[in-house]
């Protein structure tokens, strides 16, 4: 216990005197979760851009278009019209066939099909068409249930990946490169104590790092926390503790950071891509579904939405708790058996 | 006088993937007594970092037996770290920690390790207490290393070239050190690359060349045997080594 805490100790202490670290662990986040929520913001819908192309009859197809505040028309001769719809800049071309129309629209591109939608109804209604039944609608954007609500548990457990991964794996590789490790292991030191020791200050940083990122999330983007606080810390501790060991497994042969980088980007890149950050992995065919639920990132990124979207009690995540337990215990045991010291 | 480091058969082969085995020791016999202070002297790649790899537990011979303080690395090898000291060849230890800091870690993993304070004092680290590692200089890094090896307070001091690339000064204050080390009872093994250090140091040494031992002896006995008329240490080196030299 003595040899932990004074390693324990010892590596706070250097990652707090590091200011680059300091950087990367803290603020680094936090631009990414700023600049992505501004990106993602929720904007009043874009108006659907609509050319008109050029010819006779056209005027009068444009005007009644237009009385419908949310289509923007121009009126562009036909082959500037056809490049402006390739291109995107436009969603819908409209031409003028004596006195009926002819819509160009692309069935792949949601806005394109949205604005033929709207302009029909446009048309219709101005050419007279009365509706069958009344339809209300009301708009709800309510906090919950924006991109940026899915998004910031995402960036979290993605966080956390990025930080066990790296922090634990790079310091390692570092120590192994120059010899420390080595002259290390030439003491008494109990080794587990010191890989339990890099592993415990990096789930420090990581802990502050989460309640970096969620208070941006409240604060700056008014999400609403649904579950609680200290559920979320354990989701997110457990968490780190699997990404931790899985940084500590990849690094622990490693001679050379440029090959252990190889190795690192290999072991996260399927989890950027299958494990729900940015988009959900529901999208991805039903086969693989099961097995992309057993990958850490999974499991953090589905706890962490349940808890905070939802407010999903703890116990009823258990079953992804088990699975980032028994990511940390393998990892962690793996890693003891096979590290090496020189 | 009971035996520190018995060694017998050594060897070590190194087997890369794609290139032909190293015999990098090949066949080794030593015999280091309690209170010794034992030197291995030989040109670079003649297998001295290996030898004394092997004897600190961090290596393992490919045959031979090793005998630390009369226990082996195989049972014995959480007794035998806590009564060693050792100083690697460029070890880089973190930058951001103070002397004092570096100290006290170590310090930390032993039942009975000497009081950091003291460490400093023998090293004359003392100024340096509060400065990080990275803004040492040379020689006061190696004495760092040093430190490192002795704040265990052990009774066995290994030491890999712990002079090389020091000031005249810094050196000598490093073979103060290490004699004293000896006149506590502390049994000593050492590498170098000059002969007036081991001259000064070393009660016994071995010249060791493509991995075996070529001399043994006092330095006086070496001087007599291989150093021709009025020769020094430094004759005998070059008559052993420069000879194989030659031969091949």
């Amino acid at each position: 216990m003595r040899g932990f805490l004074a390693l324990f100790n010892t590596r706070m202490k250097e990652l707090a005197r590091e200011p680059e670290a300091v950087f990367w662990i803290f603020v680094f986040p936090l631009i990414m979760a700023v600049g992505l929520g501004i990106a993602f913001r929720s904007t009043p819908p874009q108006p659907s851009r609509i050319v008109v192309a050029a010819g006779p009859g056209a005027a009068r197809l444009a005007s009644m278009l237009q009385q419908d505040p949310q289509l923007r028309v121009i009126t562009a001769p036909s082959s500037e019209a056809a490049d402006g719809f390739r291109l995107g800049r436009y969603d819908l071309v409209v031409t003028a066939e004596g006195a009926d129309a002819a819509m160009q629209y692309d069935p792949a591109r949601p806005e394109s099909v949205l604005a033929r939608a709207l302009a029909s109804q446009a048309l219709e209604r101005a050419a007279g068409a009365t509706a069958p039944l009344a339809v209300s609608a009301t708009a709800n954007s309510a906090p919950g249930s924006r991109y940026i609500d899915f998004l910031i548990p995402g960036l979290l457990g993605m966080d956390l990946m990025n930080s066990g991964m790296w922090g634990v794996g790079f310091a390692l590789v570092e120590m192994r490169q120059r010899k420390l490790l080595r002259r290390l292991a030439a003491t008494p030191m109990r080794r587990g104590d010191f890989l339990g020791a890099v592993l415990a200050s990096r789930l420090v940083l990581m802990l502050i790092d989460l309640v970096l990122l969620l208070g941006a999330g409240v604060l700056l983007f008014h999400m609403r926390v649904m579950g609680s606080w200290l559920a979320i810390l354990l989701i997110s501790t457990l968490g780190a503790l699997a990404f931790g060991g899985l940084g500590l497994l990849t690094a622990s042969r490693h001679e050379k950071i440029e090959s252990a980088t190889g190795i690192m980007n290999l072991v996260m890149m399927p989890m950027w891509v299958l494990s729900g950050v940015f988009f959900s992995y529901e999208r991805f065919p039903a086969v693989l579904l099961p097995w992309i639920r057993l990958l850490p990132l999974t499991a953090v990124n589905d706890a962490l939405r349940a808890c905070i979207l939802e407010g999903a009690p703890l116990h009823t995540q258990l079953g992804r708790l088990a699975v980032l337990a028994v990511w940390s215990v393998i990892t962690f045991a793996a890693a003891l058996r096979i590290f090496r010291w020189s | 006088m009971s035996a520190a480091v018995v060694c017998r058969g050594l060897r070590k082969t190194y087997t890369g993937g794609r290139t032909a085995p190293v015999e990098a020791v090949r066949g080794i016999d030593l015999e280091v007594g309690e209170g010794e202070c034992f030197g291995l002297l030989g040109p670079n790649g003649a297998g001295k970092t290996t030898t004394i790899e092997i004897l600190e537990g961090l290596l393992e011979p490919t045959s031979g037996e090793v005998e630390v303080l009369g226990l082996r690395w195989k049972t014995s090898a959480r007794q035998l770290r806590q009564w060693l000291g050792v100083s690697l060849q460029e070890t880089r230890l973190n930058e951001k920690l103070t002397v004092e800091e570096t100290l006290g870690l170590f310090a930390s993993f032993y039942r009975h390790p000497s009081p950091v304070a003291e460490v400093m004092a023998a090293l004359a680290l003392n100024e340096k207490a509060s400065s990080w590692v990275g803004k040492l200089s040379g020689g006061q890094r190696q004495r760092l290393a040093v430190a490192t090896a002795l704040v265990g307070a052990p009774r066995l001091l290994f030491l890999d070239e712990p002079t090389t690339g020091l000031d005249p000064q810094s050196r000598r204050q490093l073979w103060d050190v290490i004699a004293g080390f000896q006149r506590g009872g502390g049994t000593i093994m050492l590498t170098t690359h000059y002969m007036d250090e081991a001259a000064q140091l070393c009660d016994r040494l071995a010249i060791v060349d493509h991995g075996i031992i070529i001399a043994l002896g006092t330095p006086t006995e070496l001087i007599a045997r291989h150093g021709g008329e009025g020769g020094t240490l430094e004759d005998v080196f070059m008559n052993l080594t420069g000879r194989r030299l030659r031969e091949q």
